[in-house]
């Protein structure tokens, strides 16, 4: 029977596994002094954090905070109040002036004016894809603006703007791990990824970006058990109770409006509901939902699942016969 | 060329196709992972341009979009004006 309890965790048990994982992969799997960990505020972050901490101590895990120009600035006061709970060293790197010299925010501008010409000072912006649960429309992602009087419009970004776009703001995520694998190297440490099974399953991540790491202690966790986790591990109640977002373009974003189908709580129901084969009719009343639509998002995790393949594939060698 | 050999054609020509003749004018193009996301937008992007019509957001939906010859009978309808205000 299908109940919203189906990701209910032991997180005392749950927690103990992960920490003895991050021991053994890090000092023995690894053989590196300890973990880097860039923290964005958010919920995985944090409880990557908290488990590296348990598991090697607060000496050996470097914190790091990497505001850019678009970041809220919730992300760095909570980044710092994270690493003073945990009594770990943090430093701030701003990126902004890196991005800035690769030509991101440039890129990003001169990508939004092939849609939008009038975009620029004052106006913000953000990429959105429309709510799979109003209609059966295909997943196409249009661009949200804003102009300085906050006036909002959505516009069909052509296909080399778009492009454009994703690349540039690609930029923001690969600098972030550049400079974590610049202080890992200097520190002998490893580097943390911080997806969760929701992101790490549907591809919600930039490859070489937020998608590289030596280990990833979280990633089969769905986001409702990393809630569940963060409280097992007293991650800071402000940071339980901060809405997930992606933090990464000028205009305020959700998860869901940027990437998943629906909030996390329905949608980690929906993934776990899709592995194990539940019929969509036993699923909507759970959520609340139609079953035509629970059926929509598991054609959407699909999709996304096949778009992914791409972000997880390792470099492709060529195969040459023995003998 | 018919409008749906021109869009058979510009398919064949833009997504990796290992054997074309599996491709069929029915052939399911996003469920079958032929064309993701991006390259819809591609593909909404060819048929304005080569159709010479204007795509609507409420209108980019399986129905109209996700094989061969449903695109050919939506951008038939476009022609005709048949699609309201929208169309």
């Amino acid at each position: 029977m299908f109940t919203r309890d189906v990701l209910k965790i032991d997180a005392p048990l749950v927690a103990e596994r992960i920490e003895a994982s991050i021991r053994e992969q890090v000092l023995g799997t690894l053989r590196r002094r300890g973990a880097v960990v860039g923290m964005s505020g958010g919920i995985d972050s944090s409880v990557v954090a908290s488990s590296c901490v348990r598991a090697l101590g607060p000496d050996r895990v470097l914190g790091l905070l990497m505001p850019e120009r678009d970041s809220s600035g919730d992300a760095l006061r909570l980044g710092r109040m994270l690493a003073s709970h945990l009594g770990i060293r943090h430093v701030v790197e701003d990126i902004a002036p890196a991005l800035e010299g690769l030509g991101c925010y440039a890129r990003q501008l001169e990508a939004i004016r092939m849609a939008v010409p009038e975009y620029g000072e004052g106006w913000r912006c953000k990429l959105t894809l429309p709510s799979i649960l109003e209609s059966d429309r295909l997943n196409i992602t249009s661009l949200t603006v804003s102009d300085p009087q906050g006036n909002q419009r959505t516009v069909r970004m052509p296909p080399a703007a778009y492009l454009q776009m994703v690349a540039a703001t690609n930029f923001k995520q690969r600098s972030r791990k550049m400079m974590e694998y610049y202080h890992a190297d200097r520190l002998n440490y490893a580097v943390a990824g911080t997806p969760n099974r929701l992101e790490y399953d549907q591809g919600f991540f930039v490859k070489q970006g937020d998608g590289a790491a030596d280990f990833k202690p979280i990633a089969h966790l769905y986001k409702t058990q990393v809630y569940a986790l963060a409280e097992h591990l007293g991650v800071p109640e402000e940071i339980r109770r901060r809405p997930p977002t992606t933090d990464t373009f000028s205009l305020a974003q959700t998860q869901e409006e940027f990437y998943f189908a629906l909030p996390y709580r329905e949608m980690d129901l929906c993934l776990w509901a899709h592995e194990h084969a539940t019929p969509a009719a036993e699923v909507a009343p759970v959520l609340g939902l139609a079953p035509e639509q629970v059926e929509r998002v598991y054609r959407d995790i699909e999709a996304k699942r096949r778009v992914s393949r791409y972000l997880h594939q390792a470099p492709l060698l060529v195969e040459v016969p023995r003998g | 060329m018919t409008t749906q050999q021109t869009i058979r054609k510009f398919i064949l020509e833009n997504f990796y196709v290992s054997d074309p003749s599996e491709v069929a004018d029915d052939t399911l193009l996003v469920s079958t992972g032929l064309v993701d996301s991006t390259g819809m937008l591609e593909v909404i992007a060819f048929l304005e341009e080569e159709f010479d019509i204007r795509i609507a957001d409420h209108e980019t939906t399986p129905e109209n979009l996700e094989s061969v010859e449903r695109m050919a009978a939506f951008v038939a309808r476009k022609q005709q004006g048949g699609l309201g205000a929208t169309g």
